[in-house]
Parts: C-alpha cells; structure tokens; sequence
C-alpha cells in the first residue's frame, strides 16, 4: 500500500470513533501493542528529549531499499501516536517518505500532540523521520 | 472572610472559572503556574487604558501626574503587603525570574569575586539557580547547595556547614513549586545572618498563600511575581534591604535610572529608579496593588486556612485511590500536591485528565534537580488557589479514576 493509502485507512478506522475515551483507548492499544524496542538502541543519539517526555527512533535500510524504523516512548499515548506514523512511514522508499505530507494526524484529530507547546518529542521524531530519509535518499 | 461560607460569590469573581473546556465546566488546579484574575483586577487594567494612560514620573501634565500617583500608591501598597520599611526598596520587574537575575547582576557585579560561595538548594526553580550559573560562568563563583530529605524537606545541618568565608550569599525559595514544603526560612536567614551572610527568598510560591513580612523574616532580598497572586503577567517585585540596594551597581541602563547624563560621567538615580531603567509598567503595577487588595480583604490567614483544608482534603482522597505515589510529604505544606499515578506517565495522565476539563500540570515543573533526586522524569502537579472547591478535587480524584481505566 502507498503511504497515502495507509494514511486513509488510519483516517477510516478513527471515524468510529465519536468520543475521546474510546479514541484514547484505541491510542493506548496501539502503543502497548508497539513491538519491544530493544534497550541496546536506547542510546543518546537515538533519544529525542522533550520536556514532557522522551522519544527513542531507529532506523536502517533493507535489502530492497526501504526503510525500517523503530520507536519508543516513556508515554504510552505518544508511543500510540509513534505507532500510528510509524504503521505509515514504514517498509517504504526513502523518496516517498520524502514526498509524503504527514496529513492523517489532523485528520483524526491528533493534532494538538504535534503543537511544538506539546513538547513531547513527537514533532522533532516527524522531522528526524524525514531527516533519516534524506540521509538514505543519497 | 470566611472562605468556605463564602465560595460562591468569591468563585463569581473570577470570570473565566465558568468557561467550560471540551465541554466540561473547567476545573483549573495550575494554580502553581499561574492564577486566575478577578474582575477588580481586570477592570484596573481596563481603567488604567481609559482613564488614565500617560507615561509616568517627569510629566507635568494632569494624565501623567494621576498615573505618576497610581503607580507609587501601588509601590506603597506592596511595601505595607510584604511589612517593608520603606517604599523605596520595593523594586517593579517583570516578575521573579527577572528579580532574581536583578540580583545575580547586581549584587555579584558588585560583591562576588572568583572563587566566592553561593548557597541554594536542591528544591530551587531553574529561575534560582541558572542565573547564579551564569555568575558562576562569568565570574567564577562557586555554587553550593543545600539538600533535601525524602520528604522534601531542607537538611538545615547540611546547610549550616556549607558557610565558609567565602559565602556571599544565600538563595532559597519560600515554598518549592513542586514539593510544596513552606520552608523555615527564617531559621535559614538567621542560620545566614550569623555568619554574616545576606540572604535571597524566592517568595514566588509563598506570598499568594501564606502571610510574609520581610521585616520580621529579616530577609534581605524577597521576590514574586504578580501572576501568581491573582495580578497581571509582567509585572514582579524585588524587595531589597536599602542597604544592599544602595551599594548595587545597576542592573541595565537608560532612561528614569540616571540623575545626570553626559559623554563624560553620568550619575545615577536614587532608588528605587536606580533599578528601573525605561517606563515602567505601571498599568501592571496598579493592577498588582489591587490584586493585593483583593486578597487582603479575604485575609492572608483565611486563604492559609483554607488551601490548607483543600489541601488535606485532597491529600485524603487521592490517598485513598491506593497507587498514588506522594513528592514532598512535609507536614509543613503549601497546597501543591505532586505526584505519580501507579504506572501511568504524567504525559498520558495530564492529556486525559485535560480531555475531561481537568488543567494540572505536568512534567519536571522547571525543578529538574528535585526529579533527579527523586530519579523520574516528571510529576502530575494539581496546586490550589482560594477560589478551588472540594468539589473540584472531587472531579479530579473521579477523573483520575476514570483514566485509570484506559491502563
């Protein structure tokens, strides 16, 4: 699937849901259900510090050329959100991760995590997303 | 005045306490961050724009004379608040923060040399401990600090021995932001004095709360900020000894702080102008004073009181939740409660907790040492002003409740 596709499908799965707490309930699902990021990677240039809290990311380049990341959070809501975009970005060339407008986050009304007030770390790991992208890219 | 009996009306003071946020009345415990402001304050401001806006001091006209008037009345009105001798030691800023970096400038322009001692202690706000590093950065001083117990109280054995003869200065806070601990600030000063040492109080957390008299307390430097008492944003004051005041070299230069100027010797003013370079804000002093006055006609003493009950109250009934771990435990406490909510991250608790119109914050509250002490990242922190309710803790400890599900 293109990442836009992924993205809509997220954009889907979200409508159902008419309340906060039962959107929150999905978030915290899939921030536990986020596979084990391995404490070795846990390392400071891996760390995205906020002040609410942190962000760790990895990523490395498969045999075809794509990008897999990995991630973490301290909280589980930012690691849901981390889970969402990473579900997104994944398994995908460094070009489209490029060319990709992160658009599905408003979409489902996340927004106000990604809010540079927020200070969670989830806006600085977007960008080292993209960053990790153009270091592949050359 | 009572509060208790009288809640109601004191709550129809405050006009933003009837916004309701995700549509849920608001229930605002960031009390600790800033407070709310009553409609006498706001129509001071409004009245200071409409009615008498000129700039103030050397102005011979009548709007300039009135705003002249009000914004002295107001450096009056804080020198009879905080019990100091003279008006003139009482210094406007633009808030603790800004009076503490007064200080370090000043003061250590004027005192400190390499090698010499600052006192503060592990429970400071960065706004009492980065501007001394500064110093430290600048001039080579060297920072010593008092530590504290598990239950956030300063270890005053530990500090006692830290005087040297090269201490200059002693920096410590009234009541820690995020222990709440009411700290024995005079037995600090005297502990000080006896070693021949001024002492700073960083009362930006105590004077809202308690009532402070800096002569009684002999302290030689006291400072807050206007909005945490119920004043406008912008606006602080930096109580100082004339002593100490008088001997400090400026702290930034320009206009209303100068006696004489020319490209060959230019002499200062006298205080408090010597410290306050440029037009002052004296919309926000004004509106400082009647937030002053506000909370002098409630009375100091009621609003202890009565943030003390809130603050047992709610002690009580989130002990009562099983799995919430307390920071700052001291029997002598402010109503500030931080805390740790079983395994829930502070992030994931104050997101939620917001979903249902409870404002707490979260985070390492501009304490981080008190986090490393501690060894976490951060607290959930609900802190109390007189206009909250037990009805409001109510809906936290259920809202907390309710999150607690989602886990």
């Amino acid at each position: 699937m293109t990442i836009n596709q992924l993205q809509d499908e997220i954009i889907e799965d979200f409508a159902i849901f008419d309340d906060w707490f039962d959107k929150y309930s999905r978030i915290i699902e899939l921030g536990n259900e986020l596979p084990a990021f391995p404490d070795d990677k846990k390392l400071p240039e891996n760390l995205i510090e906020g002040c609410q809290s942190k962000v760790w990311i990895d990523a490395h380049l498969d045999d075809n050329g794509h990008i897999i990341f990995q991630g973490d959070s301290d909280a589980v809501i930012v690691k849901g959100i981390l889970a969402l975009l990473l579900q997104v970005v994944n398994d995908h060339t460094p070009k489209e991760i490029l060319d990709t407008d992160l658009y599905f986050i408003n979409e489902i009304g996340l927004k106000e995590h990604l809010s540079p007030t927020r200070s969670n770390g989830l806006l600085a790991m977007v960008k080292q997303i993209k960053f990790y992208a153009i270091a592949f890219n050359r | 005045m009572d509060i208790l009996t009288n809640i109601d009306v004191i709550r129809q003071d405050f006009p933003i306490l009837t916004q309701r946020v995700h549509n849920r009345p608001l229930v605002y415990l960031d009390n600790a961050a800033t407070t709310q402001k009553p409609w006498s304050v706001i129509q001071k401001i409004e009245e200071g724009y409409t009615k008498q806006n000129a700039n103030v001091h050397r102005g011979v006209h009548f709007l300039s004379q009135m705003a002249t008037e009000a914004h002295e009345a107001a450096r009056v009105t804080v020198q009879q608040f905080l019990g100091a001798a003279h008006a003139h030691e009482i210094i406007f800023t633009r808030g603790t923060t800004e009076s503490i970096n007064l200080v370090a400038a000043s003061f250590g322009e004027t005192f400190l040399k390499q090698g010499d001692e600052v006192i503060v202690s592990e429970m400071e706000h960065h706004s009492n401990i980065v501007p001394w590093q500064l110093l430290q950065q600048r001039k080579g001083i060297i920072i010593k600090v008092i530590p504290f117990n598990e239950a956030g109280e300063l270890d005053l054995q530990a500090y006692a021995s830290l005087f040297s003869d090269r201490t200059k200065l002693v920096a410590v806070n009234h009541v820690s932001n995020v222990l709440g601990t009411i700290n024995p600030v005079q037995q600090i000063i005297q502990i000080a004095h006896h070693n021949n040492v001024p002492v700073l109080i960083d009362g930006a957390q105590s004077v809202p709360h308690i009532a402070v008299n800096v002569q009684e307390l002999d302290a030689d430097f006291y400072v807050f900020s206007g909005h945490k008492i119920y004043g406008p944003t912008g606006i602080g004051v930096l109580y100082g000894k004339e002593k100490w005041l008088d001997a400090m070299v400026p702290y930034q230069g320009g206009g209303e702080m100068i006696a004489q100027v020319s490209f060959e010797k230019t002499t200062f003013n006298e205080l408090p102008y010597k410290f306050e370079a440029g037009t002052p804000d004296f919309i926000g002093s004004t509106a400082l004073a009647e937030a002053i006055r506000y909370v002098q006609n409630i009375g100091m003493d009621q609003i202890a009181a009565y943030e003390t009950y809130l603050l047992n109250y709610a002690t009580d009934k989130l002990q009562q939740l099983g799995d919430v771990r307390f920071f700052g435990t001291s029997s002598h406490k402010s109503a500030v409660i931080s805390m740790q909510v079983g395994n829930i991250h502070h992030y994931d608790m104050g997101t939620l907790l917001d979903k249902l119109g409870i404002a707490l914050r979260t985070g390492h509250h501009c304490a981080q040492p008190i986090m490393q002490h501690f060894g976490i990242e951060g607290t959930l922190r609900a802190s109390f002003a007189l206009y909250n309710t037990t009805q409001e803790i109510d809906a936290l400890v259920a809202g907390i409740q309710r999150v607690k599900q989602l886990f």
